[in-house]
């Protein structure tokens, strides 16, 4: 089983400039740069089917194709890493950036090339602050190897990196709030139409990536379409770092072929549940995906399957609900975060969550009552997509709804005994 | 283009958003954040609609209407349940954490979230949980501030700081937590901070001299009216109840002021109910100096009959008002009420206009200008609401150049700012001293006026090489004049302000010949010149002599009895000029609404009516004429407007129209002949008698209540309602209910709309003319056989000289109105008197910081004056506070001494 | 002053007796440290505009003064040439410029949904009991300040939580007292 993105990764230690020159590092760059124009690289992404990592999964090679490319298009462009993972649960860019900052360096450049950016930012957040040593150092390192700066390996084109490191707030993850972050404003989200492609950083057109989207690539353009697509295990192409959280015996995150089951993931690699108990349900990626149960033990964990069950692949780093957790407490816990970070812009969600948090924590309580639930249930109704600004509210309402769905005893149970029955 | 909304089939125009689109057809659809001056943001989610791919789509999306660009077409529903159910949705949502303290909220009645709610429908409360709350700030004198009542539609941080460009108010902390406010209490810094009050939806932010002497919006009287503290001259509501009048309000024009007001405007009106009011007639140096009617009347018309009689004018009278004078006295016995020097240039002014050589801008137009240059005038501190659109004019600019580039609509406000981040349109500001306006600006340069028109004339003949005769330039000069010049030449629709307040014709030359020499082929060049007062225009109109040339009149042939209207001569001459006109004049007859030191010498004094208790005509500095109505019902005292006195003068003289009502209608009509340059002035309104369907036009609106008991205290029998007569309005709430004439709307309001935010029942379409056109007349029309003007009058240099410094004003946008004065709210804002003069001239005089200094012009001694050092001063000149007592007279634009 | 919530977000309002004044230069006091502005400086240089650095400026200004005072964000305002107003809207917004006084170390415990399956709760009782504070307070000796934070990405190692800069994972309450030690 090839492991591209993490096979040079040995846990604790950080692969410096010369290993992963060693190992191959920095071959993509070269060669696209002595043979490709842009618009090849970005077909070639767009041949490997690599879809977005970040959650949306939307494909990176189209993404990149709406970025203007003619002689006039206004510059400075910007290509821009979101390394600001904070997704409840989610742990899996970590590793790439901490393990081996240079193939995450050697991505961005080619994405940048793609689109022929002028310059690119790491957005990274607050507290990963071992990431942002490695990272400060390797920009540096990059640019004395001349991968960065004036003339790229004397090819006269341009790319200067930066570093940023967040202050906190989840909706920085947001693209477009991550713009209003970087451009030193409050970090609410931006109307879409324009999309970052034509208006972006300071108004230019800018492609934001995830961590690993970026790590992907020189693997593609060093290895082909074709291979990219063999890696995976089902129509999705390419590995997919997969991490289980919660109580199972070995929590962490593995590269795994896309379309690896989820049993597969969960009892092999995460060892399955910790002794004493049992799995009563899964967020598939991350915070704000939809509950899945054990009778989905079997699905593949890609993008159109995770989607016909009822759920998202997300950011694939599962999070384990066992059956001595309140699943009230378990959904209240996120409601609180989703309430707690809204950045405070649009209605729904603004004043939605908090209250979806109150009426949660008096179900916890057993001080609810069956209109509740009704409330609830309306709130997973109107905070969909599309009714509020940016996905954050409709993220929030994932886990909720599908709880209401998969553990409606449970909130009778603590409507009708008045009282938490995981209380000991 | 086509669009169908609930399976009806209606006509829109292209380029508009969905909401935009259904409130011009009249559709109520709820919104909070969009408002038509600022556009869209999506962000308050109210506005929410289905939107169907075609016929057959059953499910349909929702969206934001604000958000959605009309198609050839589409097919939306307002109807749809998901649609209305999300929308009481938002409602109640919002609804969780506000006060629900509708009876002691200011805004109520007249709140806008208060008619959303109705409108959708929310009417049970499910929250019962705590709800948040805040501490609330002081924010100065002139708003006040209720943040629990905040339902965070952004709008106010969105019109203070992105549309007014104030950066004190802010949004602070994230999620339900945000704030909106100041970083600490602390007064509010722009000088257009009122309009929080008619921008915010609900009561945060709302009028705190309103709050004086409260009352609700539909308990006041409102009447029609035009600002009176600048020559802009916006269209304002003026509001009363119990005699007084409580508060002013925004009229919407669409070529003026739009939804703004400047705050000298909105809060400057309390004058009108000040104790310093003449409300008596006087004969002074008798036992009983008070006068009935009748005895007044005779005793002026013995005064008028027995000698030469001379009339001043006043360019803060109406129109109708001066011309009662000019009849009164006989054509060549009146003069303006001004000086020469400033007379002069008003001349200046109505012969560039009248010549049609360039277009005379509305606020409007220069909103939508694409380059501005402006010579010799702080309009932020003299026209404040024409800074404003100069705002409007270098952020839109920029915004409408990007939003081409990517094709995206110049509405979508939040995408707009995005792309254009800090890019702004061309607007260069040469003046005599910094302004907050050089904020924007892509070019600034201060220097002495001559200086200036030195530029403005190397701008004018670097566009058009030749037609400047005399032209030593220096490079320094030129190569400024290139820069501007070329900015200038790029654009399509640049316009050129200028002002008198330089006192300095050559300025005003040249900014004019800058204008014509743009003014070619493609290029529509406007013009504006801002003036010093509110009817400056129209009083220069008339074409008069200058009081200077009353004064020496007066002096060498004497015995004279001057009616002076209200004017307060002190104001533009020195005192010993006006003492000794006084001495000369056998008998002074005032008419004037507020004491000053002018009525002091009057041995006859007339109480005049304000704008608020009377009616009238005002031209403002563009040439439109525009009509107030008067608001305030006078049943008691002998207050009445200037003219009605006048003319009531004139009958007595004449023995004529014994008996005859006298309408404003008659006397513009006898103006209209006797001075052609006035022609239309009739039609700025509807006349006296016009009705709809047999009704006059109701004052009061229908849910007016304690009428029958507002003079209950006096007589338990309703009284009949006062007639003025004057004008299609009635004193009552009866009257016809539907939209009146667009000049006589005396107030917005519609079913369901009962805030500011129902004018969009009252326009044609959004941001569009009001129905039936914008009110207001241009005199000057650009008549074919347009005169060619131009002027070869370049200054030399300034030439800076020990003992004689340039006497200049600086003017405040709240504190240099003689009648802003009189409110308390904005005189503790105003400044204290002083001078600035640069360190080189303070170096020269052997003074310093903050000593005091004396001015002194041809032997006139003025009181002395505090000095501070201003980098921004050329030197040789000393700038003087105007508008307060201590420059009261001053001659400006002279040269006078300094004493330490 | 404003809504209270956790000290994040929040500064102190010291009502201060406002003149009724307008005027657009007003004489700010606070400056800022030669330190602080060449980095700042540094930041600037990067950027199209001065105030895109504002974040920047906090961090560099939180980092030398533990906390944002009122009078560090007029020095900030000043130096990047925008208003005090301009600079808090973005200081209150972010929660991890504290805009309140902060003890010698910052103890940020995450209470994200895996440190809360795996039971941060045990280690906040264990923290309260220990420092005799809870979220949100400091302690008496101004040695340590405790925050709940978000999720700090090491969910495999839950419960986790940071001290100033350093990150502590798979928590045990007994692990706590020896923790702490070291930061007094
Ligand atoms: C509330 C919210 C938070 C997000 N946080 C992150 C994040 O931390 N990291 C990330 O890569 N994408 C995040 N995203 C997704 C990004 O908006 C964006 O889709 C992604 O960075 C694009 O990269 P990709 O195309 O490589 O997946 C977030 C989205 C939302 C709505
Ligand atoms: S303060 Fe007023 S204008 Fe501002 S967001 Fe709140 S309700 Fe809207
Ligand atoms: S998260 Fe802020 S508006 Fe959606």
């Amino acid at each position: 089983m090839e492991q591209p993105l993490t096979k040079n990764i040995i846990t604790g230690k950080t692969l410096s400039l010369k290993e992963y020159e060693q190992a191959g590092g920095y071959a993509a760059l070269r060669k696209v740069l002595k043979n490709n124009a842009p618009q090849e690289v970005q077909q070639m992404v767009k041949d490997s089917g690599l879809k977005g990592r970040g959650g949306a999964g939307f494909s990176t090679g189209i993404k990149w194709s709406f970025v203007p490319m003619d002689e006039d298009a206004r510059h400075p462009k910007y290509l821009i890493c979101n390394a600001d993972e904070m997704e409840p649960g989610t742990f899996k860019d970590r590793l790439l950036l901490e393990g081996n900052p240079h193939q995450l360096l050697e991505g961005m450049i080619l994405a940048a090339y793609a689109i022929k950016a002028d310059i690119s930012y790491v957005f990274l957040r607050w507290a990963y602050r071992k990431a942002a040593e490695i990272m400060e150092k390797s920009i540096s390192d990059a640019y004395a190897a001349g991968y960065l700066g004036k003339n790229i390996l004397g090819t006269g084109w341009n790319l200067e990196m930066y570093l940023h490191t967040g202050v906190g707030r989840y909706i920085c993850g947001e693209e477009t709030a991550l713009l209003n972050a970087l451009e030193g404003k409050r970090a609410t989200p931006r109307a879409k139409p324009p999309f970052p492609q034509v208006s972006g950083l300071y108004g230019k057109p800018t492609i934001v990536n995830n961590v690993e989207t970026l790590c992907c690539l020189p693997h593609i353009i060093n290895n082909g379409a074709a291979w990219f697509k063999s890696l995976s295990a089902s129509e999705d192409s390419g590995t997919k770092l997969y991490g289980v959280s919660g109580k199972v015996k070995r929590p962490g995150v593995w590269e795994l072929p896309l379309g690896t089951t989820m049993r597969e993931i969960i009892e092999e690699y995460a060892g399955g549940m910790a002794n004493g108990y049992r799995l009563k349900g899964v967020l598939p990626g991350g915070a704000s995906t939809d509950f899945l149960t054990e009778q989905h033990l079997d699905i593949k964990m890609d993008y159109a399957s995770v989607a016909a069950a009822g759920s998202r692949l997300g950011t694939g780093t599962m999070i384990i609900m066992d059956d001595a957790t309140c699943p009230i407490g378990f959904v209240h816990n996120l409601q609180h975060f989703f309430a707690q970070e809204s950045c405070g812009w649009c209605t729904p969600c603004r004043e939605g969550l908090p209250w979806v948090e109150k009426i949660l924590l008096g179900l916890e309580k057993g001080k609810g009552s069956t209109e509740d639930i009704e409330l609830l249930q309306m709130h997973t109704q109107y905070l969909g997509p599309g009714n509020t600004y940016c996905a954050l509210a409709p993220g929030a309402m994932e886990p909720l709804q599908s709880a209401l769905k998969y553990f409606k005893d449970d909130f009778v149970e603590h409507i009708e005994k008045h009282k938490c029955p995981y209380e000991v | 283009m086509f669009i169908h909304i609930d399976n009806k089939t209606y006509t829109v125009k292209a380029g508009k958003n969905l909401l935009e689109a259904c409130l011009t057809l009249d559709l109520d659809l709820p919104y909070f954040c969009w408002h038509p001056a600022m556009g869209s943001v999506g962000a308050c989610r109210q506005c929410a609609v289905k939107v169907y791919k075609d016929e057959n789509d059953m499910k349909g999306r929702l969206v934001m209407s604000c958000m959605e660009t009309v198609t050839e077409g589409l097919r939306l529903s307002i109807e749809d349940k998901t649609a209305k159910a999300f929308r009481e949705q938002v409602i109640e949502w919002l609804m969780t954490n506000h006060p629900h303290d509708c009876p002691v909220c200011d805004e109520g009645g007249a709140c806008h979230l208060q008619d959303m709610t109705v409108m959708t429908g929310h009417d049970y409360r499910r929250y019962n949980y705590k709800k948040r709350t805040y501490t609330n700030q002081y924010l100065g004198p002139l708003i006040n501030h209720e943040m629990n009542r905040c339902i965070q539609c952004y709008r106010c941080v969105r019109y203070y700081r992105d549309y007014a460009g104030g950066d004190d108010l802010n949004v602070f902390a994230a999620h339900n937590h945000v704030y909106f406010g100041r970083e600490k209490d602390g007064v509010l810094q722009s000088p257009f901070s009122g309009n929080l009050s008619e921008v915010c939806p609900t009561g945060v932010f709302t009028d705190k001299t309103l709050k004086e002497h409260y009352t609700r919006k539909w308990d006041l009287t409102m009447a029609p009216s035009v600002c009176n503290h600048c020559s802009v001259g916006c269209n304002t509501i003026a509001a009363e109840r119990y005699g007084q009048l409580r508060c002013m309000l925004n009229r919407y024009n669409g070529d003026v002021n739009g939804y703004f007001l400047c705050d000298r405007g909105r809060f400057g009106y309390e004058f009108v109910n000040s104790e310093n009011r003449i409300k008596q007639a006087l004969i002074r140096s008798r036992t009983n100096e008070a006068a009935t009617e009748s005895e007044i009347m005779e005793h002026v018309q013995s005064l008028i009959s027995m000698s030469k009689v001379v009339g001043i004018g006043s360019p803060r009278a109406s129109l109708e008002s001066n011309f009662a004078l000019m009849q009164l006295v006989g054509k060549e016995n009146f003069y303006q009420g001004i000086s020469e020097d400033e007379a002069h240039l008003n001349r200046l002014v109505v012969e560039m206009l009248r010549s049609g050589c360039v277009h005379s801008v509305s606020l409007k137009e220069i909103e939508q200008a694409d380059a501005v240059l402006i010579i010799g005038e702080d309009i932020w501190n003299t026209a404040p609401m024409m800074a404003l659109a100069v705002r409007q004019a270098v952020v839109k600019t920029a915004a409408s150049q990007a939003s081409q580039e990517i094709k995206i609509p110049v509405w979508l406000d939040s995408a707009i700012k995005e792309l254009a981040q800090e890019e702004k349109g061309f607007l260069a500001t040469l003046t005599i001293a910094t302004s907050p306006i050089d904020d924007i600006a892509t070019h600034s340069w201060h220097a002495a006026p001559d200086d200036l028109a030195r530029l403005g004339f190397a701008i004018a003949s670097y566009l058009q090489p030749g037609k400047i005769v005399n032209t030593d330039f220096s490079e320094a000069l030129l190569d400024k004049a290139k820069k501007i010049g070329d900015a200038l030449k790029k654009a399509k629709n640049p316009v050129v302000i200028t002002g008198t307040s330089c006192y300095n014709d050559n300025v005003i030359k040249a900014a004019f010949d800058v204008a014509v020499a743009l003014n070619t082929g493609e290029r529509k060049t406007s013009f504006s010149c801002v003036m010093t007062e509110c009817n400056s225009m129209g009083l220069a109109m008339m074409g008069s002599p200058s009081f200077s040339v009353a004064n020496e009149n007066i002096k060498t042939n004497g015995h004279a009895t001057a009616v002076i209207l209200e004017n307060d001569v002190y104001k533009h001459i020195p005192s010993a000029n006006a003492d000794e006109f006084f001495n000369s004049c056998d008998h002074v007859i005032v008419l004037d609404a507020l004491h000053n030191a002018t009525t002091e010498k009057a041995q006859v004094l007339l109480p005049a009516a304000t704008f608020a208790d009377g009616d009238g005509t005002l031209v403002n500095n563009e040439g439109r004429a525009q009509r107030f109505f008067q608001v305030i019902p006078n049943t008691t005292s002998q207050v009445q407007e200037s003219w009605r006195w006048l003319k009531k003068l004139q009958t007595l003289k004449l023995h004529t129209l014994n008996g005859h009502a006298l309408h404003p209608d008659d006397l513009l009509r006898e103006m209209e002949t006797a001075l052609p340059q006035f022609e239309g002035i009739t039609n700025v309104s509807p006349k006296h008698d016009f009705t709809i369907h047999g009704e006059k036009i109701p004052r009061e609106p229908h849910r007016y209540s304690g009428r029958t008991a507002i003079l209950a205290n006096k007589n338990v029998s309703e009284p009949k309602p006062f007639n003025d007569g004057d004008s299609p309005l009635s004193f009552t709430m009866e009257g016809y209910k539907g939209t009146p004439p667009s000049g006589v709307v005396p107030f917005f309001w519609s079913p369901g709309w009962n805030s500011v935010q129902s004018v969009n029942k009252y326009q044609e379409e959004t941001n569009g003319a009001l129905r039936g056109g914008n009110p207001g007349l241009q005199l000057f029309k650009n008549k074919s056989d347009a005169r060619d003007l131009f002027f070869n009058d370049v200054p030399e240099s300034f030439v800076v000289a020990k003992d004689r410094w340039l006497l200049l004003p600086k003017y405040d946008a709240l504190g240099s109105g003689e009648l802003s004065s009189y409110t308390a709210a904005l005189k503790t804002l105003s400044p204290q008197p002083f001078a600035s003069m640069s360190t080189g001239s303070l170096q020269a005089l052997n003074a310093k910081d903050g000593d005091m200094l004396q001015i002194v012009d041809a032997g006139i001694m003025y009181g002395s004056l505090p000095v501070k050092a201003d980098e921004n001063v050329c030197d040789g000149v000393v700038l003087v506070t105007a508008g307060l007592r201590e420059s009261m007279g001053m001659s400006w634009g002279t040269r006078v001494q300094i004493k330490k | 002053m404003r809504e209270p919530n956790f000290i994040l977000e929040q500064k102190h309002s010291d009502h201060a007796e406002a003149m009724e004044i307008r005027s657009t230069n007003m004489e700010k006091k606070e400056l800022l440290t030669e330190i602080e502005m060449r980095a700042i400086d540094h930041e600037v240089s990067l950027v199209p505009y001065k105030k895109a650095a504002v974040i920047e400026a906090l961090k560099i200004v939180q980092k030398q003064r533990r906390w944002i005072s009122d009078a560090s964000i007029d020095a900030i305002a000043n130096y990047l040439e925008m208003s005090a107003a301009e600079v808090d809207s973005v200081a209150t917004f972010y929660n991890l410029i504290f805009r309140k006084p902060v003890g010698k170390h910052v103890i940020l415990l995450c209470d994200s949904i895996s440190c809360y399956v795996m039971g941060y709760g045990k280690i906040y009782q264990a923290l309260q009991r220990q420092l005799n504070i809870q979220f949100g307070q400091t302690t008496k000796d101004d040695l340590f300040t405790l925050l709940p934070n978000v999720c700090l990405g090491c969910c495999d190692h839950a419960p986790a939580m940071m001290i100033d800069e350093d990150l502590f994972e798979d928590v045990k309450e007994d692990q706590l007292e020896k923790i702490l030690e070291t930061y007094k």
